[in-house]
């Protein structure tokens, strides 16, 4: 295991407030090599934990253990990790190149060293027509491929990334993320990063851990997450959620038929239709006895041909039903699957 | 550009514009400008020749350079623990903080005379705090440089925190956090990230130590003493040689007193757009 992380808790105490539990009792192992995201909502504690690994928090309880060296009170120093912050904390005194050359020239590597690996690394981040700039001329993707390749310039045993593309608007958040898994197959140093953004955990990491309210709520590949939320939080968090016959399904695991053909269908009319591309989101209310006496509404994602080829429209009476293997929460309260 | 300029119209009709436009700069002129240059034409008044005879006199000579003595302690002094305080301010929490920078503005709101006279108490020789002990071992504060330096220290002590302090809460503390995950120590971290982040607000706060420190009158009068030749400074001389009917070497250092505060204040209009790029 690169970073394992054992019982941590951490209290803050802001002045005029009362206490806030940002981790209680927390404990991961994260594989040497893998890319993990720690996904959650904000507040929930996630950021807190990367900062506590990389020793700029201290917990107030429990231990963490980074490539098998007893780290809990090391100064961030000494525990040779990157840390890349959401908004850069880019050297804006210093050109790009001395941004990245930064842990080298403390570590008072030999300047040819540095200048060799320096240009090595602008050229794996692509900005090495922009070695001279100053950080405030580049764009914000260039900044924190900037800051990534100066964490990457001292050869850590661990990356952490807090919010790497939480300050960059979508298209390029997209772009850096998929550069991101890229770099990650070339680079392969374990990397722990940060997000609330379900998409991005799904798409970039091989395992997700989901932190909320200050506790681990599921730990696993994005499939199993996925396939498998350990609770309804989980399933919440991690995918659009419908609830059809007291259970929370996803919306896309629900058939639509016009005739009430299925076992254990459910009788409803199509309220609202939404079309978003290829992807057709229905609000549909259940009927009793042909009245709408339940206030209860399903949301269903149906594919553009489904809803031409059914004909479902406004008023369109259809009955709904789960299909089978949909994903659905394990109902086990807590941890680890 | 149109829209503008008709915006400008509807705001501040043409006579409410002109209006404060004379009052500001008759205000400025009467009050600032025309004084000030009148010590200058009345320190040439004699020309050049005589302007530069007043500073023959050992007397004048030796205020000008204890002034200059006193304003060099006085802004390191004030260079190294303003910078420190700043950093005690906002990067560390710790109880008492708030009294602390209440603490450090006093200097702008008490009178320079009380300040003197404060110091005369905990330092004099005879009956003060300090003073007897200090003196048996063979140091005199009162009535000589080393009270004289605390006085303009005392008084300019505001000046070098007051710009840091913004500027540091500004940057915030990331980028030391990013120097010291990349294995900078603290003192690599101070050196190469928060100083060249805060240099041009710590100079700028020198800029105005420096022109305050020239120009301490009040607290320096009270724990000096005045003895001319030995702890008079620049603006004690100004004052004596006035009263003592010797009003050309009076302007002239006064002269001289403007016109390094003056230059102070150019080397700051200088630097100020740079700030914004650097």
């Amino acid at each position: 295991m690169s970073i394992t992380v054992s019982h941590v808790s951490k209290r803050f105490r802001p002045r005029g407030a009362g206490e806030f539990v940002a981790l209680d009792d927390v404990s991961v192992d994260l594989p040497t090599g893998q890319l993990t995201a720690l996904l959650g909502p904000s507040g929930g504690g996630k950021s807190t934990l990367l900062r506590i690994i990389a020793g700029l928090e201290t917990a107030d309880a429990g231990s963490v253990r980074i490539e098998g060296v007893e780290a809990t009170h090391l100064p961030p120093q000494k525990r040779n990790v990157g840390f890349v912050f959401q908004h850069y904390a880019a050297f804006k005194h210093l050109s790009v190149a001395r941004n990245v050359a930064f842990g080298l020239e403390v570590r008072r590597r030999p300047r040819a060293e540095v200048q060799r690996r320096v240009a090595e690394l602008l050229e794996l981040v692509h900005l090495t027509q922009f070695a001279d700039r100053l950080p405030a001329q580049l764009s914000g993707g260039q900044r924190q491929r900037m800051a990534l390749a100066r964490a990457l310039a001292v050869e850590p045993s661990v990356l952490l990334l807090d919010e790497p593309f939480g300050a960059l608007d979508a298209q390029v958040r997209k772009e850096l993320r998929e550069w991101l898994r890229r770099l990650h197959d070339e680079v392969p140093v374990t990397t722990v990063f940060v997000t609330h953004d379900q998409e991005e955990a799904l798409e970039v990491a091989d395992e997700i851990v989901v932190i909320n309210h200050g506790r681990v709520e599921q730990i696993g590949t994005p499939d199993e997450l996925y396939d498998a939320p350990a609770n309804d939080f989980v399933m919440g968090f991690l995918g659009p959620v419908t609830r059809l016959g007291g259970r929370l399904v996803r919306p896309h695991d629900i058939e639509v038929t016009t005739r009430p053909g299925i076992v254990g269908g459910t009788r409803g009319r199509v309220e609202r239709v939404t079309r978003i591309g290829f992807e057709v989101r229905l609000v549909v209310r259940l009927l009793d006895d042909g009245q709408p006496s339940r206030q209860d509404q399903v949301e269903v994602a149906v594919t553009r041909a489904t809803q031409r080829r059914l004909g479902l429209t406004d008023g369109v009476e259809v009955w709904l039903a789960v299909i089978r293997g949909a994903a659905v929460p394990q109902m086990r309260p807590g941890v680890a699957v | 550009m149109a829209a503008d300029l008709v915006a400008d119209q509807l705001r501040d009709p043409a006579p409410v514009r002109w209006g404060l436009r004379v009052v500001t700069v008759g205000y400025v002129f009467l009050l600032v400008a025309w004084p000030t240059a009148l010590v200058f034409r009345n320190a040439l008044a004699g020309g050049v020749g005589t302007f530069l005879h007043a500073f023959s006199d050992p007397a004048v000579e030796h205020a000008l350079a204890l002034t200059l003595t006193v304003a060099t302690w006085a802004v390191l002094i004030n260079l190294v623990f303003g910078v420190t305080i700043s950093l005690l301010l906002v990067r560390y929490d710790f109880p008492g903080k708030r009294w602390l920078s209440v603490l450090i503005d006093v200097p702008l709101s008490v009178s320079p005379v009380v300040v003197g006279l404060a110091l005369v108490l905990v330092y004099n020789g005879r009956t003060g705090w300090f003073g007897p002990t200090l003196e048996r071992a063979g140091i005199q504060v009162i009535f000589s440089t080393p009270g004289i330096v605390m006085a303009t220290v005392f008084v300019a002590l505001p000046l070098v925190i007051r710009e840091v302090v913004p500027v540091l809460q500004e940057i915030g503390d990331e980028q030391e956090q990013a120097a010291l995950s990349l294995g900078a120590s603290a003192t690599q971290t101070f050196r190469r990230i928060t100083l060249p982040t805060i240099k041009w607000a710590v100079l700028y706060g020198v800029v105005l130590a420096v022109a305050r420190s020239l120009g301490e009158f009040g607290a320096v009068k009270v724990v000096s003493g005045n003895l001319v030749g030995q702890s008079q400074t620049a603006t004690l001389a100004v004052e004596q040689t006035y009263q003592n009917f010797q009003p050309q070497t009076s302007y002239a250092i006064a002269a001289v007193l403007a016109l390094a505060a003056m230059a102070c204040l150019v080397i700051v209009s200088v630097l100020r757009p740079k700030e914004g790029s650097a």
